[in-house]
């Protein structure tokens, strides 16, 4: 397997024409950038685990690609997960896994990093990480293997990788990755013991060193909490984050295949407001951070002169939010409206001005449908997770929408909430007809509602991480009155298989011990478990057998509040406390409003007053905490009343 | 406001390896977005979707690099030759050289049904050790028909091979050019011609090295 780069591309001329869509495995697309390999200290494999297709055109990767590559002692090339038949004919050819770029091997980089934007990846790292030739557990890696790190937003509960990976940043990672390369060099100049490189990475803020931590089991099976085994260590691991959104890349890979999401992304806001108590993102993304509409134009305008993509994104959590959302769309429009590009601006609020928004952008093809998110159809429901938008609401923003033109609805539920029945269900049946009626009105049997159901997962760092999931009976159930009602013409109804639920629900929601179930899932054939037509359901279950626990320990329990949660040693900066308060409140109903108006005291400010002080208020929205006052005395209230019912 | 002028380029142009592995729609994706990025007035098709008018010559299989590849173009402004073909490189993806553009009549026919025959260059990289090429070649010369089946269809390869024959070898390897008609439904595949030879076609570098338009028609 210790093949050169010249080596490698001569082996693969003879299989990459055996396979399909070679040109995901050869690199050389527009904007790579390729380094002299002996010009640095440092080589980074940036990792997608999965196929280029899906890899290429995250977000995440191509800030790091930018960031490592601006330094002049580091270089960052990326490497995909190879699709089955490719994978085959490398394991047949002896083609270790390599890097796109410089077709160096993986195992030539210093640094290879993970990208794990969700759970479904796991398997796919450990494939990786055996197909470069390294040994999957990060015991068995001595000094002279590449250091193996990961984040993203499943790094928030990094336990069931745990095993696997030497460093997982939680949080941003523009400015910890520097920290990370930093630590790195200074490590490799001092010649010292790779002992020495985890006190050193444990000492970055945001770094997370799995084997600086022990974790200890009551005998009912539930986490004693962690303990560090190093001073260094941090418990718990706050997340980092960035005070000011860095200038977007613009400069972005084009490929020369045709894959899913060819765009231009630019965030245009970080974070969200709005606490609803299911969304994960909504709690690990906090504060809320702008970009201003100058630099969003600016970067529109070069990254179409840089790639010729002929769609723009802009991204966010919730796009009706973003302060100058108004403005922003008038000024695209004017600048680009002749550009023949398609501008969409996804996750608007059901309200009347998101179809002001969306019309406002019309000339620029905003794409075929209209989406809408009500996430739950009875009021009640609505309460329980803190997103309070009315039945009337939903269907006169339906309306407008109607109205405007547009024929096609996507309205995304979720079943499977706390406390959910079948009525509840009953009522996203019948808000989907009422929404088809209203088309009706309209546009007669043109109009298509397509409803997409997924299912709940209690998530951790949210206020229900406490609570159980649905059983995949009650899944069952539900999905079955749904796809007996929303049927025939003008629904389209997409669910997710509950073997599925059950699976992210067992990732998301497993300890350390979940590592050996997914090492022995891998064992058995495990991989690409986020496509459904590969995902084998029996294979973890066995592997749950194989390792002696209980899945259902991860999934069908609720946790008592005291149960130390596997993720407890991780900080989101968010207050376990306000955690518990809004999961009190979703019991009895008490919705929680938009934070952008009141602090509520999530536990972000006083974690990062140092910088938030340094920030402009316009980029970073978290309001101004005002002390309340003690409240007036009687008798001075009664005359500062007189003083103003004067004449 | 320059007033719009309706006009058509040829443009030559070499695709290397980088582009080995992007197939004909991938590389159509390709061309517009390098006149995306070039900034030219492409002419836009009329209709609910416009699309930028272009035209390929010819698709070129996977895997084959090629030096005279032909592009036709329609820009709504009459822009010097030159002009346009600088700012195509300027703007082209990695492995896409521009050789030359030049305008040319409106009303010619589409650069599609110009094309007759394909000539193409393989490198064989892999010589089965029993094999005496040259003896396999005339012999294939000298055959009235060659049934072949190409994607479970069987068909005669032998009258799509115009001329085949051996050239001076390369890093010590031997060459091939051949001419194989390149008509729509009636197109002779290289990687066809090197199996009917009894050759690994995936061990051959391949480059097609001439497009016969219909007004040329030169020997080899």
């Amino acid at each position: 397997m210790n093949l050169t780069p010249e080596q490698i591309d001569v082996r693969l001329d003879k299989i990459l024409l055996k396979v399909q869509k070679p040109g995901r495995y050869v690199g050389g697309e527009l904007n790579q950038v390729v380094k002299p390999w002996d010009s640095v200290a440092a080589r980074v494999a940036l990792i997608f685990p999965d196929i280029y297709d899906l890899g290429l055109p995250n977000l995440g990767l191509a800030i790091l690609y930018d960031q490592i590559n601006r330094r002049a002692d580091a270089l960052a090339e990326r490497a995909y997960a190879p699709w089955m038949d490719m994978e085959a004919e490398m394991r047949a050819a002896g083609i270790p896994l390599y890097a796109l770029e410089s077709k160096h091997k993986l195992l030539d980089f210093d640094i290879l990093a993970f990208t794990l934007p969700y759970e479904t990846l796991y398997t796919n790292v450990l494939n990786i990480l055996d197909l470069a030739g390294l040994p999957i557990r990060s015991s068995d890696r001595d000094g002279t293997y590449p250091l193996v790190i990961a984040g993203g937003h499943a790094a928030f509960n990094p336990e069931p990788m745990a095993p696997f990976i030497d460093a997982f940043v939680v949080g941003e990672g523009e400015e910890v990755i520097h920290d990370i390369i930093d630590a790195y060099n200074a490590w490799k100049t001092s010649r010292q013991p790779r002992e020495a490189l985890w006190t050193r990475l444990a000492r970055i803020d945001g770094v997370y060193v799995p084997r600086l931590y022990a974790v200890d089991y009551n005998p009912d099976g539930t986490p004693q909490p962690a303990r560090k085994l190093d001073p260094a260590a941090a418990l718990p691991v706050l997340k980092r984050i960035v005070a000011q959104l860095p200038r977007p890349v613009t400069r972005l890979l084009v490929p020369s295949v045709d894959i899913v999401h060819n765009r231009i992304a630019i965030e245009i806001m970080r974070g969200c407001t709005r606490g609803c108590r299911f969304c994960q993102a909504g709690m690990i993304t906090r504060p809320v951070r702008e970009r201003p509409v100058q630099e969003i134009l600016d970067t529109i305008e070069e990254a179409l002169n840089q790639t010729g993509f002929e769609e723009v994104a802009l991204l966010s959590l919730s796009s009706s939010d973003y302060t100058h959302v108004g403005e922003l769309v008038r000024a695209v429009s004017e600048r680009f409206g002749d550009r023949k590009i398609s501008v969409a601006l996804p996750s608007l609020r059901i309200e009347s001005f998101s179809v002001e928004l969306m019309d406002g952008l019309k000339q620029l093809r905003p794409g075929g449908g209209f989406t809408l998110a009500p996430e739950a159809a009875t009021e009640r429901m609505r309460e329980v997770i803190n997103k309070p938008i009315s039945t009337t609401q939903l269907l006169e923003t339906a309306r407008e929408i109607f109205a405007h033109g547009w024929t096609t609805i996507k309205l995304y539920f979720m079943i499977g909430h706390p406390e959910e029945t079948l009525e509840d269900v009953q009522a996203i049946i019948d808000t989907c007809r009422m929404v088809l009626a209203e088309g009706r009105r309209h546009h007669g049997g043109r109009v298509k509602i397509h409803a997409g159901v997924s299912t709940f997962i209690p998530k951790a760092h949210t206020p229900f991480q406490w609570v159980s999931c649905d059983t995949v009976e009650q899944i069952r159930q539900k999905q079955s009155l749904l796809r007996g009602a929303l049927r025939g013409a003008g629904f389209k109804l997409t669910w997710v298989a509950p073997e599925v639920t059950l699976l992210e629900a067992w990732l998301s929601r497993g300890d350390r011990r979940t590592a050996d179930v997914i090492e022995k899932a891998w064992q058995l054939g495990a991989k690409f478990d986020a496509w459904q037509d590969q995902y084998r359901y029996e294979l973890w279950v066995s592997a749950f057998e194989a390792c002696g626990l209980d899945p259902y320990f991860y999934s069908h329990r609720a946790r008592p509040l005291d149960e130390v949660l596997p993720w407890n040693h991780i900080s989101s900066a968010v207050r376990p406390s306000f955690l518990k308060e809004e999961f009190a409140r979703s019991r009895s109903g008490q919705l929680r409003s938009d934070c952008r108006d009141q602090c509520f005291a999530c536990g972000i400010l006083p974690k990062f007053n140092d910088i938030r002080v340094k920030t402009p208020a316009e980029a970073w929205k978290c309001p101004p905490v005002i002390r309340r006052r003690p409240p007036a005395r009687p008798a001075e209230a009664a005359a500062m009343a007189a003083e103003r019912d004067l004449p | 406001m320059t007033v719009e002028t309706l006009t058509r380029y040829r443009i030559h142009y070499q695709r290397g390896s980088e582009l080995r592995y992007v197939g004909n729609l991938d590389m159509q994706l390709g061309w517009e977005r390098t006149l995306r990025r070039a900034r030219l007035p492409v002419a836009f098709s009329q209709g609910f979707n416009p699309r930028p008018r272009f035209h390929m010559a010819s698709a070129l299989p996977l895997g084959f690099t090629s030096n005279c590849e032909i592009f036709d173009l329609w820009l709504n402004h009459a822009l010097d030759a030159q002009e346009v073909a600088s700012k195509l490189q300027h703007s082209a993806p990695p492995g896409l050289l521009i050789d030359d553009a030049a305008v040319i009549p409106l009303n010619l026919p589409a650069l599609q049904t110009l094309v007759s025959a394909a000539e193409y260059r393989a490198i064989v990289r892999e010589m089965p050790p029993d094999l005496d090429l040259a003896r396999a070649v005339s012999e294939i010369l000298a055959a009235a028909e060659l049934p072949r089946v190409w994607r479970s269809k069987p068909y005669n390869l032998r009258p799509l091979i115009f001329a085949l024959q051996m050239d001076a070898p390369e890093g010590g390897w031997p060459v091939l050019v051949m001419r194989l008609s390149a008509r729509e439904g009636a197109t002779g595949r290289p990687e066809e011609v090197l199996s009917a030879l009894g050759l690994d076609p995936t061990a051959a570098r391949v480059t097609r090295v001439q497009l016969v338009l219909n007004e040329t028609h030169n020997e080899l």
